[in-house]
């Protein structure tokens, strides 16, 4: 039976990752290498890098640094953030990225979707979806945001996740920027709409503060996957810890 | 040369190439028909679409080298897409003429939407052996890989099965005839069992 997957996500600035967790005093919470290989001993089933440098440069490092963790880690990687052309997920997939998550640059230019789709397979092109729950004249919608939340769409998450699916996306990230940052779990109802519409696996993010939020999700949510970021930085939860809730609540999952 | 890793331009190499190393195997990336003729183990690993794959390797004249060295008896170890170009036929994107090493047909995921099973099938699943094989040798009971596919194999001769794994019912995981063995999943991102089962490969 196929297990569901526990993510952690690291922010990554210019080759550093930004809030850490700093799991042992020898482990350098900015470093991805000793953070990746941290994780993997604790059983994190895929990781993400974020990237959040705003600059070419800071793109052209995170391309170096991607084959220089995957020397040493032996599981799937996806980066995301500001993958903007081919050459971008290009250059990102032959230095060992599994998958790349296109966001924003999907959003002004579908087709990029296909052409990553075309070059790499279904299987390496991920959507990446910044959704959140907006209200005008009293009526909610779940419009798509880009530019890292900043800028709203006027995109509906329903229509924009069934298009990016026919151009080729293999898997959806739906970032629920409503939950996110606040620990106070995921957005359930909107994660379980987005499942149950399209027919590729859906990694929940945004909101994780505790096991409970992510079995919810895993369960009621309808996600393949839960992706957290703060509560394993922080140490709060481990990812073992995590697992051995979510599998002694009878939920599929691989234990190391 | 322990191992020789097949460049056709469709996959990351790296990865591959730095898991062996991990277990203490040198492995060669190679692309050149000749360099397949020299090798004593060859991995053809693999990611994106069939018919690509198969348009290339026939036109850098590597898929009769392949060929070659599967009839001589030499070690072979095909990932993913890997070990579907084994089959006489895929379908992915139409119907396309695989390698013929291994009598069957590739197809797409057939699963049931309303148990809420989605394609690509992604992610970690178990290994259920169905015959002894040197390749999956000393591995956990009941063990998890890391699949990542929409398409899977079916062949023709049960007895070519090394492994199954559920997917809403079991599909083939896993193949080995003699000196030919494959793998659906990727043993490269599987961390500890993956890292044994290429050992497995490179010390045979």
């Amino acid at each position: 039976m196929l297990t569901k997957r526990i993510i952690p996500c690291l922010d990554v600035d210019r080759g550093r990752v930004v809030k850490g967790v700093k799991f042992f005093d020898h482990v350098d919470a900015g470093d991805p290498v000793a953070q990746a290989r941290k994780y993997q001993e604790d059983g994190a089933d895929e990781l993400v890098f974020y990237d959040i440098s705003a600059s070419h440069e800071g793109r052209q490092i995170m391309a170096d640094l991607v084959a220089q963790v995957m020397d040493e880690i032996f599981m799937p990687l996806t980066v995301g953030g500001g993958i903007r052309t081919l050459d971008d997920a290009t250059r990102l997939i032959q230095a060992g990225a599994e998958k790349v998550s296109l966001n924003s640059a999907a959003v002004k230019n579908p087709t990029l979707i296909a052409e990553v789709a075309r070059k790499f397979g279904r299987c390496a092109t991920v959507l990446g979806l910044d959704a959140n729950r907006v209200t005008k004249d009293g009526v909610e919608t779940w419009e798509v945001f880009i530019n890292g939340g900043r800028v709203g769409t006027g995109i509906r998450v329903m229509d924009w996740i069934k298009k990016a699916e026919e151009l080729g996306a293999g898997e959806i990230v739906l970032n629920a920027m409503n939950a996110d940052g606040t620990t106070a779990g995921y957005d359930i109802e909107m994660t379980a709409a987005v499942s149950d519409a399209v027919k590729i696996p859906v990694v929940a993010s945004g909101g994780a503060g505790s096991p409970e939020h992510m079995l919810d999700v895993l369960t009621k949510g309808c996600a393949d996957a839960a992706l957290a970021a703060s509560i394993f930085h922080f140490g709060t939860y481990s990812i073992g810890q995590v697992k051995e809730f979510l599998a002694g609540h009878g939920v599929s999952i691989r234990l190391i | 040369m322990s191992v020789a890793i097949l460049d056709y331009g469709m996959a990351n190499l790296r990865s591959v190439q730095k898991a062996f190393a991990c277990v203490g195997s040198e492995a060669v990336i190679i692309s050149r028909p000749e360099e397949i003729d020299r090798a004593e183990r060859l991995v053809l690993p693999g990611v994106g679409a069939f018919r690509d794959a198969i348009a290339t390797l026939r036109e850098r004249n590597l898929a009769e080298a392949i060929l070659r060295h599967i009839n001589r008896g030499k070690l072979f170890l095909g990932i993913c897409l890997g070990l579907q170009l084994l089959c006489d036929v895929g379908f992915e994107d139409g119907e396309h003429r695989g390698l013929g090493v291994i009598p069957g047909r590739c197809v797409r995921f057939d699963v049931d939407s309303a148990l809420g099973l989605k394609v690509p099938h992604m992610g970690w699943n178990q290994l259920t052996a169905r015959k002894e094989s040197r390749l999956l040798a000393d591995l956990p009971p009941g063990c998890s890989v890391y699949f990542v596919h929409g398409y899977h194999v079916v062949p023709a001769d049960a007895a070519v099965i090394a492994t199954e794994t559920d997917y809403g019912r079991p599909f083939v995981s896993s193949i080995q005839r003699d000196n030919v063995m494959a793998t659906q999943f990727h043993p490269e991102k599987s961390q500890r069992v993956g890292l044994k089962i290429l050992a497995n490969f490179a010390g045979m």
